[in-house]
C-alpha cells in the first residue's frame, strides 16, 4: 500500500534536505579523515597512521597555545556566567524594574555589533591606558563577548522555572541569600551550567578580538592554528583540528542536552 | 529583592560594557578624526584626512582625485554579505520547513544536528574547506570526475569565499527559521489547499508571509556578522579581495594607519546600527498594526 503524501510537503524536499545535512557534516569528515593520512601530503591517501597525533601532542609551541586558550577561558568563564548570572537574577526578578529593556539590551550588545569593530575598540583602549598584559587583555575583552552567550540561558531558566518553591521558602522566613542558595540556584543550574560551558567555548574559538590583541604571552590556539595554516596545510594541522573538533562536540552535546532541559518547565 | 541588590546586581553588566565596548567605541570615534602618528598610532587632534581617504588621494601636485577603491571595497563587502544573507535563506527555509514536519524527536535530533557544527570552532571550520576547495582536494576530484579540466582547485574565488561564508553562518539563519515555520498552523495550509491553491501558491501566499518575522529576524543575524567576516576573505579569498573587515584588520596590523583603520570601522558600525534601526522601526510597525 502505497503511503499517504503529507498535504503540507512538497516534492524534492527531503532529497534537499538530507543533501544539506551532508553538505553540513562534509568538512568536518573530511578533515577527521585526513588526519589520519600517513602521507604528508594533506590531500593524497596513502596509508592509516595516528603518527600526526604523536607529533602534535609533542609540540611545544601548540602546547603552551592551548595553555593560554585553556587559562583565558577558564577565567573568562568565570566572570562572565558570574556578572550574567547577577544581572538575569534582577533582570527576572525585580519587580517594577525601570531599567530592565535597557540593561538587556545592554548585556546582549556584544552580538549587536560586528566583532571586528570591537576588537579595534579594545585594542585603542589598551593601548591608551597601557595595559600590556596579553593575558589580562585577552580576559578582560573575552569576558565583555561571552557575557550575553552566559546571560541567554540562564535568564531561559530563572523565567521557566516556577515562583511557587520560591514562594514556599520565603513564606518560611528563609532569608534572600537562603532562598537563592537553597532553592533558586539548584534549579536554575541547568541554566547556569549551559551558559558557562557556552561562554567557554566562546573564548576557546575566538579569533578576531584575539588576533586584534595578539601580543608577547597571548598567542591562543585559534592563533596559532591560524600561523599554522599560513605556512600550508599539513597533516598535524589536521590531528590538531580533530582533537579540537572533537572537544568542541562532546562540549556542544553537553550544552545543547541541559539547555533542551533548561527550557523545560519545572524539569 | 532588596534595593541594593537591584543596584549591585545590574552593576557589573553595565560597568563591563561601558568600560568594554561604548567607552571603546566613542574613543574609535574620536581616533577616526585624529592625526596619524608618524612612527604608526595616532595623534590626538581634529582632522577629516581618514574620511577624506576613502574617497579621495592625493594626486602628483597635492590635489585631490576621486579614487573609489575604497567605495569598491564598501560596495563589495556589501554584495557578499547580501549574496550569504540570500543563499542561506533560499536553503534554509526548505530546510526548517522539512524539520518542522518530522516527529517530535525527530526535530529534536534535527535541531541538534543543524546546530552541532556551529561549535566546532570558526577556524577549523574555514580551515576544512580550504583542504576541501583546494588543489587535488576533494571539490576538483569530483569536477574531473564530472568530466571538468584538472586545474589549481578552487581556492580564492568569490564563489569559495561564498561556500565558507554560508558554511559559517547558515545555523544563525535555520534557527529562527525554523522557530517561525514550526509554529504554523497546519489548517491554514489544508485550508489553502481544500480552495484548491496549489503547493506553490501555499508556500508563496501562506508559509512565507506567516514566517517573515523568523526570515527577517534570521536575515539581520547572518548579514551583520557577514560584514565584519575576516577569517573567509583572508583564508578562502586568499586576501587578494580586500573586505571590510580584512581593510580594517590590516590598518592596525602591517601598515598601521590606525586613524584610516578607526574610520573604516566606523563606517561599518554606522551601516549595521542603520539595519537596526530600519529593523527596529519595522517590527514596531507590524506590533502596532498586530495590535
Amino acid at each position: 500500500m502505497r503511503k499517504q503524501r503529507d498535504i503540507r510537503s512538497y516534492p524534492g524536499l527531503r532529497t534537499l534536505s538530507l543533501v544539506f545535512f551532508a553538505w553540513l557534516y562534509l568538512p568536518i569528515g573530511v578533515v577527521i579523515f585526513y588526519s589520519f593520512n600517513s602521507n604528508r601530503l594533506v590531500s593524497v591517501w596513502e596509508g592509516f597512521s595516528t603518527k600526526w597525533y604523536v607529533s602534535a601532542l609533542q609540540n611545544d609551541a601548540l602546547m603552551s597555545s592551548v595553555r593560554v586558550s585553556l587559562i583565558v577561558a577558564l577565567f573568562s568563564m568565570i566572570f562572565a556566567t558570574t556578572i550574567a548570572l547577577l544581572a538575569a537574577l534582577v533582570i527576572t526578578r525585580a519587580p517594577g524594574l525601570k531599567m530592565r529593556r535597557v540593561s538587556e539590551t545592554v548585556v546582549n550588545l556584544p552580538l549587536l555589533l560586528p566583532e571586528i569593530v570591537l576588537a579595534v575598540a579594545v585594542l585603542i583602549l589598551f593601548s591608551q591606558v597601557g595595559l600590556n598584559s596579553g593575558m589580562f587583555r585577552l580576559v578582560l575583552a573575552h569576558v565583555a563577548f561571552c557575557t550575553p552567550f552566559a546571560f541567554m540561558p540562564i535568564r531561559a531558566r530563572l523565567q521557566g522555572m516556577s515562583l511557587d518553591v520560591e514562594e514556599a521558602a520565603r513564606d518560611l522566613y528563609a532569608p534572600p541569600l537562603t532562598v537563592f542558595r537553597r532553592v533558586t540556584l539548584p534549579m536554575i543550574m541547568p541554566g547556569v551550567f549551559a551558559g558557562a560551558m557556552t561562554a567557554f567555548v566562546i573564548s576557546m574559538d575566538d579569533f578576531i578580538t584575539s588576533n586584534m590583541l595578539n601580543s608577547g604571552g597571548g598567542t591562543t590556539l585559534p592563533i596559532y592554528i591560524f600561523s599554522l595554516i599560513r605556512q600550508g596545510t599539513t597533516p598535524e594541522l589536521n590531528a590538531i583540528s580533530t582533537l579540537l573538533i572533537l572537544v568542541s562536540l562532546i562540549l556542544a552535546t553537553i550544552v545543547l542536552i541541559l539547555n533542551a532541559r533548561a527550557m523545560r518547565r519545572d524539569g | 529583592m532588596s534595593k541594593a541588590f537591584r543596584f549591585w546586581g545590574l552593576f557589573p553588566a553595565w560597568a563591563l560594557m561601558v568600560l568594554t565596548l561604548i567607552i571603546p567605541v566613542f574613543i574609535v570615534a574620536a581616533v577616526s578624526v585624529s592625526e596619524r602618528g608618524a612612527y604608526g598610532g595616532f595623534d590626538w587632534g581634529f582632522d577629516l584626512t581618514a574620511y577624506r581617504q576613502i574617497l579621495f588621494t592625493l594626486g602628483w601636485t597635492d590635489e585631490l582625485e576621486f579614487d573609489p577603491k575604497y567605495l569598491i571595497i564598501i560596495g563589495r563587502t556589501l554584495a557578499y554579505a547580501t549574496g550569504v544573507t540570500l543563499i542561506s535563506l533560499i536553503l534554509s527555509l526548505p530546510l526548517a520547513y522539512w524539520i518542522s514536519l518530522q516527529s517530535a524527536r525527530m526535530k529534536l535530533i534535527l535541531v541538534y544536528l543543524v546546530t552541532l557544527p556551529f561549535w566546532v570552532s570558526m577556524i577549523v571550520r574555514v580551515y576544512s574547506w580550504l583542504i576541501i576547495l583546494g588543489n587535488d582536494g576533494l571539490a576538483e576530484r569530483i569536477y574531473v570526475f564530472f568530466g571538468g579540466a584538472d586545474g589549481q582547485g578552487f581556492l580564492f574565488t568569490w564563489g569559495a569565499m561564498l561556500v565558507g561564508m554560508v558554511y559559517s553562518h547558515i545555523p544563525l539563519m535555520i534557527l529562527p527559521v525554523y522557530a517561525a515555520v514550526e509554529k504554523l498552523d497546519p489548517a491554514l495550509i489544508e485550508a489553502s489547499h481544500d480552495l484548491y491553491g496549489s503547493r506553490w501558491t501555499a508556500l508563496r501566499r501562506v508559509i512565507i508571509p506567516l514566517s517573515a518575522p523568523g526570515l527577517i529576524g534570521g536575515s539581520i543575524l547572518v548579514f551583520v556578522p557577514s560584514l565584519g567576516a575576516v577569517l573567509e576573505p583572508m583564508l578562502l579569498g586568499g586576501g587578494r579581495q580586500l573586505m571590510m573587515g580584512t581593510l580594517i584588520q590590516n590598518q592596525f596590523g602591517g601598515s598601521r594607519d590606525w586613524p584610516f583603520g578607526a574610520a573604516i570601522a566606523m563606517v561599518l558600525l554606522t551601516i549595521v546600527v542603520l539595519v537596526l534601526i530600519v529593523n527596529a522601526r519595522r517590527a514596531a510597525r507590524q506590533m502596532e498594526a498586530s495590535a
